[in-house]
């Protein structure tokens, strides 16, 4: 079951705006998967037509091979996690939960049993009278996951999951969601524009920009070989560059004469041909500082600059680094026993230098 | 610092202004003084009359009649009213909106006047059902107001966590919101209610022989000054159900 969610070219139009535009993604059964991007890239309208909110005007939308395009929401086997949860106030915790199975006219002991079983998967079973303005934020997140995994859909969604907690429930309700979906197994879909919770909870990210799907990958393949520049600049922090190709060597490295750089080597996903304008990236942290010029020779991209301002972050120190024209982020780990490193002052003359592998040449499109 | 006493005297002030009228009244129902100026001596005389004045009675029956039917009836179009107020948008709307909200401004007399015409003009004859259509038409203004304002408050994200969890639309109104919007409906029906319940001016020009309410009663009755001394005592009745009614809504409040 490879292709157990299936979303076939599908589009919407508001007005004169494509929300979302002819995007296809399929998702494996009980993979989590994240739709990343910034707000108003068209991923919570993706998310609002698999849930059945809102019809697609082109397109496709096939659970377990059924197609539910036409399916009301109330027919769906996807169930939802609301952005402020959306608990009924007037229903006690236990009453929430229930909805659901009594919607779809279960047996009362199922009932019973099936909302004990979800309280105690959610840890909130001496809650179950509680009415949900008596909860904390963590609390009802954990009854809004509750009531709708009780239905033991084929798909939860997820729309925003963490953005209403603060900083320290978040990083405790992360592990939470990671714990709960090992142990139900059902395939999650995450909505977030938090690149740093999306890639903690996902085994898959697909990043959109603009109503369009820019990448689909893993979170390490999304960070280290992004494909266009949008993502690389979405999902941590990029240095961009941009050159001319000047010779192209087999194993799918480039070298790209870069102004004010001199000519780095670097390794391109796709075909590039001589004399093409080319766009690379380098992330902060894989580039190295050193006071002499590092002695690897031709296959090291090394270049000099002056540190023009410096920031301690305790587990690591950035850098802002000129070089000509260029601003370059650098970011160093502070290790003791890191041999050859630094600690440059501010106005000191230091050398960069990163492995070819590190380099990569993507494609234009809008960073931010 | 030493604290003012002001205060305090214009709290006593407002509350001696706003209640000194009630105490008179109460204690001249008890009064044997036809006419109040000073007291005669204590007697129950007027509440004996006025348990034997059937025609107040009568009156208070159709009141009570008209101010639930009334109340009812607004209660279901005013929330149905106030649902399409905040859920759908067109230029009609702002008529809409103007319709409801002009009983709310208009003169009684003026409403009164035009319903009259209204009835004449189209041969209905005045009785139960004129006052009762008058009633409903200016009740519903102030329920439509009340549950508006509920409206406002609502998540209607709500209605799509049902929907998500397998309510069809009408299943999902009634069981999320409904259930929410009640007591907003509750509270603009006692409105209501009340409105109803001491209507005179309107109810004066839709009236018609033997539909004469309590407030159309105790207007006639201050005609002669032999029965003032019975209104005294339907009023100290009137102020004491008050009280009781407004305790056990306070305290069904709090079981809520």
């Amino acid at each position: 079951m490879d292709d157990f969610l299936v979303i076939d070219h599908v589009s919407k139009i508001f007005g004169a705006q494509r929300a979302v535009d002819d995007v296809s993604l399929t998702v494996a059964q009980g993979e989590a998967f994240s739709l990343l991007g910034p707000s108003g890239c068209g991923k919570t309208t993706l998310l609002r037509m698999i849930a059945g909110f809102e019809r697609p005007d082109s397109g496709r939308i096939l659970v377990g091979g059924q197609d539910i395009t036409a399916l009301p929401p109330e027919l769906r086997p996807v169930n939802t996690v609301f952005q402020n949860y959306a608990l009924f106030p007037h229903l006690s915790v236990w009453d929430n939960i229930a909805f659901g199975l009594r919607m779809s006219r279960r047996p009362r002991e199922e009932i019973r049993s099936g909302v004990d079983r979800m309280l105690e998967l959610v840890r909130l079973s001496e809650h179950a009278r509680k009415r949900p303005a008596q909860l904390s934020g963590g609390q009802r997140q954990r009854v809004a996951i509750a009531r709708a995994l009780v239905n033991r859909p084929q798909v939860l969604l997820l729309d925003e999951p963490l953005a209403a907690l603060d900083l320290k429930l978040r990083q405790h309700m992360l592990m939470e969601l990671n714990a709960i979906h090992e142990k139900v197994g059902t395939t999650f879909i995450y909505v977030t524009h938090d690149q740093g919770e999306a890639m903690s909870l996902s085994d898959r990210i697909a990043v959109m920009n603009a109503g369009k799907v820019e990448q689909v990958d893993s979170p390490e393949h999304l960070y280290e070989t992004p494909n266009t520049s949008f993502v690389a600049s979405f999902i941590g922090d990029a240095n961009f560059f941009t050159g001319v190709a000047l010779e192209v060597l087999h194993e799918g490295y480039v070298r790209v004469l870069v102004e004010g750089l001199g000519s780095p080597l670097v390794l391109s996903n796709g075909a590039v041909t001589v004399n093409e304008v080319l766009r690379l990236m380098v992330r902060p942290e894989k580039i190295i500082l050193t006071l002499a010029r590092p002695l690897s020779g031709e296959s090291v991209n090394a270049f000099r600059g002056v540190v023009e301002d410096m920031a301690y972050f305790g587990s690591h120190t950035r850098y802002r680094i000129r070089a000509g024209e260029h601003r370059i982020l650098a970011q160093m780990q502070r290790s003791r026993f890191s041999g050859g490193e630094i600690n440059p002052a501010r106005g000191a003359e230091v050398w960069m230098s990163f492995h070819p592998d590190e380099g990569r040449v993507v494609r234009l499109e809008g960073e931010v | 610092m030493k604290r003012s006493r002001l205060p305090a005297f214009i709290t006593l002030g407002v509350i001696l202004f706003l209640f000194a009228p009630l105490v008179v009244l109460v204690v001249n129902s008890f009064n044997a003084s036809r006419f109040g100026g000073e007291w005669e001596g204590f007697t129950w005389n007027w509440y004996v009359k006025l348990w034997a004045a059937g025609e107040v009675w009568e009156s208070l029956w159709i009141t009570l009649k008209i101010a639930l039917s009334a109340s009812l009836a607004a209660m279901v179009f005013g929330t149905l009213a106030a649902y399409a107020l905040h859920r759908f948008r067109s230029w009609l709307q702002n008529v809409h909106h103007m319709l409801i909200t002009l009983p709310l401004v208009m003169p009684d007399i003026l409403m009164g006047m035009s319903l009259l015409a209204l009835f004449v003009l189209t041969g209905v004859e005045t009785g139960l059902l004129t006052i009762w259509i008058a009633h409903v038409s200016f009740c519903l203004s102030f329920v439509t107001m009340v549950v508006l304002g509920r409206l406002q408050d609502f998540d209607f994200t709500l209605l799509d966590a049902a929907r998500d969890l397998g309510a069809s639309q009408a299943t999902a109104v009634k069981m999320v919101l409904l259930p929410l919007l009640l007591p907003g409906v509750l509270a603009g029906g006692l409105l209501a209610f009340t409105l109803s319940i001491d209507d005179y001016v309107i109810t004066f020009f839709v009236s018609g022989p033997g539909t004469t309410t309590l407030p159309l009663r105790v207007a006639s009755m201050m005609k002669t000054s032999r029965s003032l001394p019975m209104i005294n005592a339907l009023s100290t009745l009137l102020i004491a159900s008050t009280f009781l009614f407004a305790a056990l809504s306070s305290r069904l409040q709090r079981h809520v």
